[in-house]
């Protein structure tokens, strides 16, 4: 298993961030307050599993949104390279790029992988008020699926429903 | 939270498509796409694997059409379930064969008029596959089989799951496969 030492874990607040999704355009983190968010890192565009990968997630939208969730796919790749990928793969959720200074929102999650230079594989399920409930970093070469972050969500409308009761009674 | 991740759900059952007996001490189950070029490939390992496993392996095929990526696999997965429906397992894997074993034909091999001709020739009547088609009669149960895949764990076309859990190895090479088969079934 790879070293998630460094990996920031559920409960800690997710560093803010905001980053190019293309040329002219950019995404901060805390945008999405109120619902919740996917982190996906991922080693590189063009690589073959980061793009069975995203096209796994591509085909799974739908269920994410059932969770009002939002998916954001972040590598060190700069916002033309991004574009071109998403493009030539009909991707329908945003690509960030970590691109300046190179990897520093991955070193921020604690999963930037210095040898290579590139992001680890990544998944952070943050919630509605910006914490990391769950983390995963997978194998470089293995393909994390989408199972864990369906369960998290889960959890995380689970516990919602939970508070919600324990306000209202 | 804690959260395990790659493992099968829900447990092979009666409504899987299944080769092989049924007490057999392993069970493999490919999640597959009929226009995928990768399970193709596996599709002409998996003879090699499975013969060599002989009565002590049951293969079980799921759906996991990855429709952005692939157009006809859709179909393709309807086409086959609506075969199994009229002419029996025996027809389903007819289908399944053909489909993979013509998969790389030309561009078109696995349009809708390309399916109709291999239902009639795994066994179906052509006409009942095109209506079912049409009316997406088994759109539902190939949707239902590709979300126990999302909630299995699978990251891509093939997956392979042993008895249950995951296989991350090389199913490319059949003597890898056969292998890490043989443990299972110790």
């Amino acid at each position: 298993m790879p070293d998630d030492s460094k990996m920031l874990k559920a409960g800690t607040p997710a560093p803010d961030f905001t980053l190019p999704v293309t040329p002219d355009q950019q995404i901060t983190l805390s945008e999405f307050r109120g619902r919740p968010v996917i982190l996906a890192f991922y080693p590189a565009d063009w690589s073959p599993v980061c793009g069975d990968q995203l096209a796994l997630y591509n085909e799974i939208l739908s269920e994410f949104h059932k969770h009002h969730a939002e998916l954001l796919a972040i590598s060190v790749d700069g916002a033309w390279c991004h574009g071109a990928y998403a493009s030539q793969r009909k991707l329908h959720f945003p690509l960030l790029a970590d691109f300046e200074p190179k990897g520093e929102v991955a070193r921020r999650y604690g999963i930037y992988r210095a040898h290579e230079g590139t992001a680890g594989r990544a998944l952070f399920v943050i919630d509605a008020e910006g914490v990391i409930r769950w983390s995963y970093l997978s194998p470089a070469g293995v393909n994390p699926g989408a199972d864990g972050i369906l369960e998290a969500l889960e959890s995380l409308d689970a516990g919602a429903h939970a508070a919600g009761r324990g306000a209202s009674a | 939270m804690s959260i395990q991740q790659g493992t099968l759900r829900p447990d092979v059952g009666a409504e899987d498509h299944a080769r092989g007996p049924d007490d057999a001490p392993v069970t493999l189950v490919e999640y597959g796409d009929f226009q995928c070029p990768h399970c193709a490939r596996a599709h002409r390992v998996l003879p090699k694997v499975l013969k060599r496993l002989g009565s002590r392996v049951r293969f079980v095929f799921r759906h996991f059409p990855l429709a952005e990526s692939h157009p006809d696999a859709v179909h393709a997965a309807e086409a086959s379930e609506s075969v199994a429906a009229q002419a029996g397992e025996e027809a389903f894997w007819r289908m399944h064969d053909l489909m993979y074993d013509h998969q790389a034909d030309s561009d078109d091999s696995l349009d809708d008029a390309h399916l109709v001709r291999y239902a009639e020739q795994a066994g179906a009547d052509p006409a009942t596959v095109a209506l079912d088609l049409g009316a997406n009669a088994y759109e539902e149960k190939v949707k239902s089989s590709f979300m126990s895949g999302v909630r299995s764990g699978v990251n891509g076309t093939p997956t392979f799951f042993i008895n249950g859990t995951r296989f991350e190895g090389e199913w490319t090479n059949a003597s890898a496969f056969i292998d890490a088969l043989e443990e299972a079934a110790e």
